[in-house]
């Protein structure tokens, strides 16, 4: 049995270690709240967005391309996967590891011989996990997330359009955590381009349909508009993963407060016992004494 | 009509409006009252809007595009 003192020591440990935790919990369920209203706010531009390239694209005729609708074999892969900079979240930072380094063996195996599969990684736990197994990462932007705007991901959004216009990569995807609620974050695999068109939906026939003027042409307009839901769409993914990464740290140091609740109980009974044993002890002790005095 | 000016991370303006200057991309346009529906791209520079007392506000943007329906004005800038 463990003397008092150190059980004293291994308790003010767990108790202080405990403190950190919980502080670390509140810190995830402000911030939390936070990436969830930048979330809220963007959901109505998106809607919107999405709206008017379907009141465009009910007016267009099929032959409209665009450089980004442009389906291409696989050859050349981009794969940009979203993460955290800070360690702490369960499994949130490993899921988007395992799920890039499963993508690469089984999905793109003959294009990573060739190594024509490049990777660019947002979040140094990422970067990290995947530099440890020898992937080699063409890009690192783990700054993105410390300061996340619209305004902060245009250039980046611009580039990977570029190098898909330029023909650099056939196909660019995106791995990262969808936010379903604080304890649920989904693993999603995202292809980002080519665009793929959307089926055409039975349109409702609610309402004549709105005979629009387009200025200065619907297929401007829409050449216009691809980027622009391009970089929403990347955007989005940026916001629910760092939405899911508060969530997923929030359950992860809730569970480390409780797990350290429950060792503290333990650790005071062991305590507990150990300080009746001494007490019986020094009373035998004396007792002991008292005998022997008497005798 | 009600004019809303949305970007990515927030509105930066909703409310009624008398008149609304816009950037097009072939040059500058405005809409009034019952203007026809429409569907424009926009360019860089700047959104002006009068409201009912004549006070002007103007809105800087990079891009985006323009929907009304219906004295409906929508802007999605960025």
């Amino acid at each position: 049995m463990p003397s008092l003192k150190e059980v004293r020591i291994r308790i003010e440990s767990v108790k202080s270690t405990q403190q950190i935790t919980s502080a670390m919990k509140m810190v995830a369920a402000s911030k939390l709240r936070k990436a969830q209203n930048a979330i809220l706010t963007m959901r109505p531009y998106a809607a919107k967005l999405t709206e008017i390239m379907q009141n465009i694209s009910a007016n267009l005729d099929e032959s409209s391309e665009s450089p980004f609708t442009q389906q291409r074999d696989l050859q050349r892969i981009l794969i940009i996967g979203i993460a955290s900079n800070r360690g702490l979240c369960g499994p949130f930072n490993v899921n988007v590891a395992k799920a890039i380094v499963k993508n690469i063996t089984e999905k793109y195996p003959a294009q990573y011989k060739a190594g024509n599969v490049e990777i660019i990684t947002i979040g140094k736990k990422l970067s990290d996990f995947l530099n440890a197994r020898n992937y080699k990462i063409a890009k690192q932007y783990d700054d993105l997330l410390e300061n996340l705007s619209f305004a902060a991901i245009q250039p980046i959004a611009r580039q990977f359009m570029d190098d898909f216009a330029a023909q650099k990569f056939d196909h660019i995807e995106i791995i990262y955590n969808q936010f379903k609620n604080a304890a649920v974050q989904i693993l999603q695999t995202e292809t980002l381009l080519p665009v793929i068109r959307q089926e055409e939906k039975n349109q409702e026939p609610s309402g004549p349909k709105i005979d629009f003027i387009f200025e200065p042409s619907e297929k401007e307009i829409i050449t216009e508009l691809i980027p622009k839901s391009l970089k929403i769409q990347f955007y989005k993914a940026l916001l629910d993963s760092t939405a899911s990464e508060h969530g997923a740290r929030m359950t992860a140091m809730h569970k480390a407060t409780d797990n350290a609740q429950d060792l503290l109980k333990e650790l005071k009974l062991s305590y507990n016992k150990a300080r009746q044993a001494a007490i019986t002890n020094e009373i035998l002790e004396i007792v002991g004494g008292a005998e022997a005095l008497k005798g | 009509m009600k004019v809303q000016i949305i970007t990515p991370d927030k509105t930066l303006f909703d409310g009624e409006a008398r008149l609304v200057q816009l950037p097009g991309l072939d040059g500058s346009f405005e809409l009034l009252e019952n203007h026809a529906p429409i569907i424009a791209a926009l360019k860089k520079g700047s959104v002006k809007i009068k409201t009912g007392n004549d006070k002007e506000q103007f809105f800087e943007i990079e891009s985006g595009v323009v929907e009304v329906i219906k004295n409906k004005v929508l802007i999605l800038a960025e």
